[in-house]
């Protein structure tokens, strides 16, 4: 029987890296996310796995050794807060750029500056539309549980390394800080240096081997055309992983004709809504977009043909709403309702709100 | 003994390194960046070791340092270059991971990565290219430019009381205890050549030796952005920079 | 005893900016009037002074000097 373990969020995202073979974890201590690095450096996995830890000096640093490792081909994170978060743009960047494979964690906290510690789902906006300058995109998860924290480490470094892509694990700081029941899956072993040559051997530095031309990471090109001949690489490995990445749950949503849109914690919170108004008879349906980028838009399209009302819940000052906005394009009203600054919704207050916009 | 007669295999004393491929480098003329590609390729070709060195570029005039040496290279962010090195060394330390970064990439952007990178003794090759301006963007004042010299953003010279005093960073990386070996150096006559190329082949060897880091400055020219002839340049680095930047030896243990 | 060497040019390369010219101790290199593709008065072998010393390899930027040759005579 697989091993359950009763931690926070944090401590998952610890335990998937060191069990799915992740090869080295470069961060900065900042709340509500310290948790991560501490749980790491307490299993010392050097020991077990030879997995590489490093409290680096800054969250600029966390994401250029990133780089640097990625780079060697190796299964490489860091995980941050906000304010972090926004100080690692411009290496998420360079690793856009430079087509390169690893995994960023952000627990989000309130903001804008230093804000607070409460949790909030204010860094949509940064993580999904990318955060940095230039045209790119993560493939960001935003897990709704402490297994998904822990399942979606693995899943993200798969994700990462099929399309050579940075991919983000967005969560907000209730799911980073709560604990729940983790079923620990059996571990990986991290690649062995010929693993990594069989499957990056063609553009890693892993050191010049006299049967290949020297491999070269860079995110730079003086020239338009082949700039733009790079920016068109990009839209179409885009375009690959919105056809084939998107991945979303739904909740009574079979006859339902008001639709919740939520991720996350507020996913949760709104599951309860859901049930809530069924109780009242409102024929209510929830969908939780589980990756931000590529997101479900596809989905929402189709739910604006059926549903009467969207109502969005987040906790920001509405960020994802605009995606579903697109989607929706006008068909059907698009309510919203945030809590901000770290407070968090009662389901109470959700469906008042709800029950306002439906009539 | 006419020419035709000397050019023997037998009489080959010096040949061009295959490590420095065939790419004609796009350095202004008379530009101390490659003379210290060929001294690193050469080092690289004399130690055995191509297949096993990592190379990170930074950005600056040497961004395209991957185009001249024959090993994998990654290109940094603006002074990143030792985070960057970090990483790939601890994750794969039986490989050589040197940074090639000028002054403004590594004395002003990246002072926060060179320090600490220093500082934890990352078993890593820093090579730092000191000639007291910004070559890439026109001559702009460089954290290590002089007082009183002359650059784009201070036409007038150098002012302490405007713009500070040239930083000393090899001084500085010296009294950390990660480092283990610190040194100046220059590359403007064969015998500074020579010398530079054996401080640089210690440095390599040293980041097996797990002793720390290794860090060597060379003091450069920019002779474009001095606006000197390549000739006259040397001539100024050895008057102007030499007294400020005393080559040699700074720490070795 | 006395040595006599040649170096071999990639004119090509050069980029005359001079420095091998005044590091020769034989004073064996001079800048031609004539430039190459690029517009450069590239270096080229003035007289038959050349020892063979390699200085002049050692300090071009641009790895020009591609072979030098040294001979005892």
């Amino acid at each position: 029987m697989a091993e359950k373990l009763l931690m926070k969020g944090n401590e998952a995202i610890a335990f998937g890296a060191i069990r799915c073979g992740c090869d080295g974890y470069f961060g900065y201590p900042i709340t509500p996310q310290s948790e991560i690095m501490e749980t790491l450096m307490e299993q010392q996995p050097w020991e077990s796995t030879g997995m590489v830890v490093l409290q680096a000096e800054s969250e600029t640093a966390s994401i250029n050794m990133l780089y640097g490792g990625a780079a060697t081909g190796k299964r490489v994170m860091t995980s941050s807060s906000s304010p972090g978060i926004s100080l690692m743009c411009e290496g998420l960047s360079y690793l856009a750029g430079a087509e390169l494979p690893c995994l960023v964690v952000d627990v989000m906290r309130g903001g804008p500056g230093l804000g607070t510690i409460q949790p909030s789902q204010a860094d949509y906006f940064q993580c999904v539309k990318g955060g940095g300058h230039g045209d790119y995109r993560l493939i960001v998860l935003a897990p709704a549980s402490v297994q998904e924290m822990y399942d979606f480490v693995d899943k993200a470094f798969t994700l990462a390394f099929k399309y050579r892509i940075p991919a983000m694990i967005l969560a907000d700081g209730v799911i980073g800080q709560m604990m729940e029941k983790v079923e620990l899956g059996p571990a990986k072993p991290r690649r062995s240096e010929a693993e990594i040559e069989a499957e990056c051997g063609n553009w890693a530095t892993t050191g010049k081997k006299t049967d290949r031309k020297r491999n070269i990471i860079t995110s730079l090109a003086l020239e338009a055309p082949v700039q733009e001949k790079f920016n068109l690489k990009l839209i179409e490995k885009h375009r690959k992983i919105e056809e084939n990445e998107v991945m979303y749950s739904t909740y009574r949503t079979e006859d339902a004709e008001h639709l919740i849109i939520a991720y996350g914690s507020m996913s949760r919170i709104a599951e309860t809504v859901t049930d809530m108004a069924r109780e009242q008879g409102i024929k209510a349906g929830l969908l939780r977009p589980v990756t931000l980028y590529p997101f479900p838009k596809r989905e929402i399209e189709a739910f604006a043909q059926k549903v009467k009302t969207m109502l969005v819940v987040e906790l920001s000052a509405g960020q994802m709403v605009e995606d579903v906005r697109l989607a929706v394009n006008g068909r059907i009203p698009v309510n919203f309702y945030g809590r901000y600054g770290g407070m968090v919704p009662s389901p109470d207050q959700i469906l008042e709100e709800f029950k306002k916009n439906i009539n | 003994m006419e020419r035709e007669d000397l050019i023997k295999e037998e009489n080959l004393v010096y040949s061009k390194t295959p490590l420095l491929t065939d790419t004609v480098m796009h350095y202004c003329p008379g530009c101390t960046h490659g003379v210290v590609h060929k001294m690193i390729a050469e080092v690289i070709e004399d130690m055995g070791i191509q297949e096993k060195t990592i190379g990170i570029s930074p950005v600056g005039c040497a961004v395209f340092a991957y185009n001249y040496i024959d090993i994998d290279w990654q290109q940094a962010a603006h002074g990143r270059a030792p985070a960057l090195a970090t990483a790939v060394k601890r994750l794969n330390p039986y490989k050589y991971v040197f940074t090639y970064q000028g002054d403004g990439d590594l004395a002003s952007i990246g002072t926060a990565e060179v320090i600490h990178a220093c500082n934890r003794g990352e078993n890593i090759v820093i090579i730092f290219i000191n000639n007291a301006i910004y070559g890439m963007t026109g001559g702009q004042m460089a954290p290590t430019t002089l007082l009183g010299q002359i650059t784009s953003t201070t036409p007038y010279g150098r002012r302490s009381d405007l713009n500070g005093f040239p930083l000393k960073m090899t001084e500085i990386v010296a009294k950390l205890d990660g480092t283990c070996y610190v040194t100046r150096q220059s590359a403007h006559t064969p015998q500074a050549v020579r010398k530079c190329k054996k401080a640089i082949r210690k440095a390599f060897e040293n980041s097996m030796l797990n002793k720390g880091t290794s860090f060597v400055e060379i003091v450069s020219t920019c002779n474009s952005g001095w606006k000197l002839t390549p000739v006259k340049a040397n001539k100024w680095m050895e008057e102007n920079m030499f007294p400020f930047y005393p080559l040699g030896d700074v720490k070795d243990r | 005893m006395a040595v006599k060497g040649t170096v071999i040019i990639d004119r090509q390369i050069c980029k005359g900016c001079g420095i091998c010219v005044i590091n020769c101790p034989s004073k064996a290199l001079a800048l031609s009037r004539e430039v190459n593709g690029k517009g450069y008065n590239y270096v080229y072998i003035a007289n038959d002074n050349c020892t063979g010393c390699t200085n002049c390899a050692v300090v071009c930027p641009d790895s020009a000097i591609v072979k030098v040759y040294r001979s005892r005579i």
